[in-house]
């Protein structure tokens, strides 16, 4: 027990920023646009938080800046891809690319800087249950935001108008252009949104998670985003067991390494890497099988209604 | 009232596409030199920086074919699979494999003779890297694995693996713990030009390039890919097997990379250190794109991007700038060549307004 | 104008719908050209012309879908200007197009309400059931709201598309060839569907090239040819021939189908033949036939009845559940679809951008396409001769007709009847032993047309077995030796004179219904 609450909450911590990422792809991946940015994006979301919480003293001003710069950064993205209906692929490696370097950039003097983030707090009563209140509910605001976040989109998508009319267009954007949804419209709503969220994932990191900067800090957190959108088949639910998942083993592979164990550290980091590869393929090899649980039917194919088949 | 729209365009000169790329390429320096004046760096004096790192002497000139070898051949390695609409993001790893296998072969199966080592390095290394390719492009066949995720997991496994061995078995005793392999003896060297450090990598490069265009033009195999690359569906109707190409390819691809992998260690480090392969991978998506999937244009383009990298290592002396400002322009430079596509495959027309009787009706029925 | 329900036709009184001097442009060619068009209330009205005559365009301009180069319409005697679909579909123009644009993933209901204003945030399932249900029963058009689209047959996709466009209070209805997913039989009840709408006000526009159907439900007809309007008239004032003549241009020319009753011996059999579909649903079960050389076999069907799992079974493009193929004695049921083409089974599949041919291909590529690995294209096994694959394209071209500005440029920028051509020249240049082909002449003009039905008389005549699958059934009680009628992926029957049999009798087939045709 002494080792299972710590580890399980330190799970939990370092699966969402992931999870903020993932719920936001979901969403974007939903509406028919793949953005494969996300690693960028939450580069770029995490020299924001963290800038803006130095500079304001206020981390929620920061995360609020996270928020903002992603969506700013996905503007460049949704152009490409909904405007100008380029590739898909190569505008979000670009994207990477842009965001990865930016922050870079901009992040030049402030190496190794500190901040004071969020702290957290436990929720009174349901801090209390013995097991599950140090692991659910000893965290800071943003995890308790997640979680209200996955089930918020989770009813979302599937039981209402707007969820739908998403779902609508990422399936079949012709069909619901004919029906009067406007596609051009929703999927820019909902690229920005996503990015938005990824913009917000990288500031958890900055803010909340490290409480500094260094460049690159993501280390290949965005990438294990756009897998776990596989291994979720796009439901917001699958998200966060995926995210916690992938939380588990990085907590798993940093004690091990605090604990001092005789495997060397290359291959403790190598873990999560590995993990998501072996997932993916699990995923995968049992999604043949399957029919509707695949990726949105018109994912990643840009749309021009005059244009004829 | 006048509206603009888009049409679809039936065909473009390859005048035309190089123009549309040269005028993109301008974009992505000016909309970079906005970012740039907005970071308060001046981009005149940056640029002309590049420049004269990159061009203004011999060493820079060197320096930049130096850089050239290396995204020359990742370029090569992403245009094989991207040709077939395979997404191989893993150059690097791949790459990082090919100088892992060189590394094995001068510690393992080392023979005092140039041309002995050269064979088995560079077949191990391309063994080595196209395993690697494969791997991917066996679960993208099998089980239709999304191949983004994989090579790029893969990438962090190699850089791991890599570090494995350069923190353990393989580590200098004589580095100072730095992370690198002993120098390797002068008979598993890559022969160099004058007392420059260009190497005999360039001439493999070259040839890759000129072979990889005779593939595609002339060739069976390239007809193949190509069509796959267009529709998996129609190739399958004409008897395509799906899987062994991908497999293949995957493999050549990999190949390529992975060759590249033992020109850096063989022909510039000299030795196996840690942080040899500064994102080629990456900028080799770049190159291939830029090159509108072209082999004979990626010695060139490959080039152009040498002397971005050159000039950005002069940024870092120069200016205190840190190598990610490169990383943001070339970002840039595959933002605007994206946007430019659009006016090689549409044209913008004008059209009349909809909607006003400016036409006479006919008293048809 | 609502106060008056019954004289829904006061002279005084603007049409409902009113197109005036449509102009629409592809690739500087017209589509459309100085269209003039209207629609009373309570009317059903058709608009006829052959494939590519630019009935689909002109109705795609008044749904909203493109934007028309120049002409007004009016609805309801009101000027309007859509700039999209969603301004269209609030005026209460709704389009069922021959594609449906239904989301497969999505249940019956949740397609219904695609697009609609007016609903609350979070939807009220029970509500919108009770009101499709009620929809369903006044009209006749029964489904199951609750099922998913991509469960349904084609027929109650169809279904579903009608009420979807019932549900938000269209006024006008176009129908974009509505009966050529339907049997004989059920064409009939979907008339009667059609004057329950018109009784009601609506007014229907009816998209076709079936003049026979036509002239049995609709009150006026409007023909189009080459993008323009020739003329409208009343129904009860015209026969075929005038129509067709209007239609085309000139007096049709019937096909000179060699009566020879001479058939080789066996080339292809199939025994028991059971394969799944995409989604893994057993989609074609126990087939068995034998097809001679020099034979046209006819297959008719309603369309995803299992003829396009057949086509792929009999290529190497599915594998078989059970069953055995044996062609020209060999068994050839494990082979690989290269096997199947060096056998000499050619395959003419209906989606020829997306499979026959590359589009985006030159016309030398695309001809090279079945034959590339073997000598003379093939050099070494390895090499191309690019130089060889020119000249014979040259050959494919002049032989065929085909109108291309050069033999470097991509097929896609071709008209549809051309493109037909090169895939079909290419598929008959090695002389075939098996032809499989499947809707040959959709989408074509009644030239290019001929021109197929033509070529594949002659093949018939060389010796090659013939496999015709098409919905059409006058093209099959034409053309073909025997016809069978395949269900739900299995054969219902065979029909052995084709020219002796009623459409009746295939209907009902169709339908589902077995029976052993002797005639």
């Amino acid at each position: 027990m002494d080792i299972l609450i710590p580890m399980l909450a330190a799970a939990i911590r370092s699966g969402t920023p992931v999870l903020y990422s993932v719920l936001g792809e979901i969403l974007t991946e939903r509406s028919g646009v793949m953005n494969l940015g996300l690693e960028g994006l939450m580069l770029v979301g995490a020299f924001a938080g963290f800038a803006v919480t130095q500079s304001t003293g206020s981390p929620y001003a920061g995360l609020a800046a996270a928020f903002l710069a992603g969506v700013l950064v996905t503007l460049i993205h949704a152009f490409l891809c909904i405007t100008m209906g380029a590739n898909q692929v190569v505008s979000g490696l670009a994207l990477t690319m842009f965001g990865g370097g930016m922050s870079g950039m901009l992040g030049r003097g402030h190496i190794g800087e500190t901040i004071k983030g969020l702290s957290p707090f436990r929720i009174p009563i349901l801090g209390d249950i013995p097991l599950i209140g140090p692991v659910l509910f000893h965290h800071d605001i943003m995890v308790y935001i997640s979680y209200i976040l996955v089930a918020a989109l989770g009813f979302f998508i599937f039981r209402t108008r707007p969820g739908m009319n998403l779902r609508a267009v990422g399936e079949n954007p012709r069909a619901s252009d004919a029906m009067g949804l406007s596609v051009a419209g929703i999927r820019y709503f909902y690229t920005l949104v996503g990015g938005g969220l990824s913009g917000i994932a990288g500031g958890y990191l900055s803010v909340v998670y490290t409480q500094m900067w260094v460049e690159g800090m993501t280390s290949g957190r965005g990438w294990i985003a756009v897998a776990l959108v596989i291994f979720s088949i796009w439901h917001p639910f699958r998200a966060a067991l995926g995210c916690y998942l992938f939380g588990g083993i990085d907590a798993l592979q940093m004690r091990m390494q605090a604990a001092g164990t005789s495997i060397p550290a290359p291959l403790l980091l190598m873990l999560p890497y590995l993990m998501t590869l072996v997932v993916l393929t699990f995923i995968s090899i049992r999604k043949r099988q399957g029919i509707l649980l695949g990726a949105p039917a018109s994912l990643g194919n840009p749309f021009r209604r005059e244009e004829r088949e | 009232m006048t509206k603009w729209r888009l049409e679809p365009r039936a065909s473009s000169s390859i005048f035309f596409s190089a123009a549309i790329t040269s005028a993109s390429l301008c974009a992505a320096l000016v909309a970079g030199g906005v970012l740039m004046t907005l970071m308060k760096v001046n981009p005149l004096v940056s640029y002309s920086e590049i420049l004269r790192g990159a061009l203004g002497s011999g060493y820079g000139f060197s320096e930049t074919l130096v850089k050239a070898i290396p995204i020359t051949l990742t370029g090569l390695a992403c245009l094989f699979s991207f040709k077939m609409m395979i997404w191989n993001i893993g150059a690097e790893g791949q790459l990082v494999m090919g100088a892992l296998a060189s590394a094995a072969v001068v510690r393992y199966f080392y023979f005092d003779s140039h041309v002995a080592m050269f064979i088995l390095m560079f077949a191990a290394s391309a063994i080595s890297g196209g395993v690697w390719g494969a791997i991917p492009g066996f679960l993208k066949g099998r089980w239709a694995v999304n191949e983004i995720i994989a090579t790029l997991m893969l990438n962090y496994i190699a850089l791991y693996t890599m570090d494995f061995m350069l923190y353990g078995a393989w580590k200098d005793p004589m580095s100072m713990g730095f992370p690198m392999t002993a120098p390797f003896p002068d008979s598993a060297r890559l022969w160099r030009f004058g007392n420059t450090r260009v190497h005999a990598g360039i001439v493999i490069a070259v040839i890759v390039s000129f072979l990889a265009w005779i593939v595609m033009r002339w060739t069976q195999w390239g007809f193949e890919i190509r069509v796959i690359g267009e529709s998996q569906r129609a190739a399958r109707y004409f008897g395509m097997s799906i899987m062994r190409n991908i497999l293949l390819v995957m493999f050549v691809s990999g190949a390529i990379a992975g060759i590249c992998g033992f020109g850096e260690v063989a022909g510039l480090q000299g030795r196996l250190s840690r942080g040899f392969a500064v994102g080629y991978g990456f900028t080799g998506v770049i190159v291939a794109w830029l090159a509108r999937l072209n082999p004979l244009a990626v010695p060139l383009v490959a080039f152009l991007m040498g002397i971005l990298l050159v000039g950005g290592d002069t940024l870092q002396v120069v200016m205190a700038l840190p190598l990610s400002s490169v990383q943001m322009i070339q970002g840039m430079i595959l933002f605007s060549i994206l946007g430019g596509e659009l006016f090689s495959k549409y044209r913008l027309r004008r059209v009349g307004a909809a909607g006003r009787s400016d036409v006479p009706t006919e008293g048809a029925v | 104008m609502s106060s008056e329900p019954k004289s829904v036709n006061d002279a005084n009184m603007p049409p409902l719908v009113s197109m005036r001097g449509i102009d629409k442009i592809f690739f500087g060619s017209y589509a459309n050209k100085g269209v003039d068009f209207n629609l009373k209330r309570g009317e059903v009205h058709a608009l006829l012309g052959e494939n590519g005559a630019g009935k689909t365009t002109l109705m795609n301009v008044l749904s909203g879908i493109y934007a028309p180069d120049a002409g007004t319409i009016s609805i309801d005697g009101r000027d309007v200007s859509f700039r999209s679909p969603r301004d269209a579909i609030a005026s209460g123009i709704g389009m069922v197009h021959q594609h449906f644009m239904l989301i497969p993933a999505l249940s019956v209901w949740e397609n219904m309400l695609l697009g609609m204003g007016g609903i609350p945030f979070v939807m009220k399932k029970h509500e919108i059931v009770a009101r499709i249900k009620e929809l369903s029963k006044r009209y006749a058009l029964s489904v199951d709201p609750e099922a998913y689209v991509w469960t349904l047959s084609i027929g109650e996709q169809q279904r579903v598309e009608i009420l979807k466009m019932l549900y938000r209070g269209t006024k006008v209805l176009i129908l974009d060839e509505p009966t050529s997913v339907l049997t004989p039989q059920e064409t009939r009840d979907f008339f009667v569907t059609l004057r329950v709408m018109t009784e009601a006000g609506h007014g229907v526009i009816l998209i076709s090239h079936k003049i026979d159907e036509i002239l049995s439900i609709s009150d006026r007809l409007s023909i189009l040819r080459k993008g323009e309007h020739i003329g409208t008239v009343n129904a009860s004032g015209v026969t075929r021939e005038t129509v067709a003549e209007m239609m085309v241009g000139r007096v049709l020319r019937p096909i000179k189908r060699p009566d020879s009753e001479r058939h080789g011996p066996t080339i292809l059999s199939c025994a028991r033949l059971s394969a799944r579909n995409d989604r893994g649903a057993l989609s074609l079960s126990g087939v068995s036939f034998d097809l001679a050389a020099s034979e046209i076999l006819g297959v008719a069907g309603v369309v995803g009845n299992g003829q396009g799992e057949l086509c792929e079974v009999l290529t190497g493009l599915r594998s078989l559940d059970s069953g055995e193929i044996t062609l020209k004695g060999d068994n050839v049921s494990l082979c690989t679809p290269r096997e199947f083409i060096r056998r000499g089974v050619s395959y003419i599949p209906v989606d020829r951008k997306g499979m026959g041919l590359v589009p985006n291909m030159n016309l030398k590529e695309n001809a090279a396409l079945k034959r590339y690995w073997k000598k003379p294209a093939s050099v070494k096994k390895i090499f191309l001769d690019w130089e060889y694959i020119a000249g014979l394209t040259g050959e494919l071209v002049a032989r065929y007709a085909i109108q291309a500005d050069s033999l470097a440029s991509p097929v896609r920028v071709l008209s549809g009847g051309n493109i037909q051509k090169l895939m079909l020249a290419r598929e008959l240049s090695e002389a075939p032993s098996v032809i499989l082909a499947m809707h040959p002449v959709w989408g074509l003009d009644v030239g290019a047309a001929e021109f197929v039905h033509e070529r594949i008389l002659e093949e018939r005549e060389r010796g090659a077995g013939i496999m015709l699958i098409s919905e059409d059934l006058d093209e099959l009680m034409e053309l073909s030796d025997r016809i069978i009628v395949m269900s739900r992926g299995k054969i219902m029957g065979t029909v052995r004179r084709p020219r002796d049999a009623t459409k009746e009798e295939i209907g009902l087939m169709m339908a589902g219904e077995s029976m052993e045709a002797t005639r």
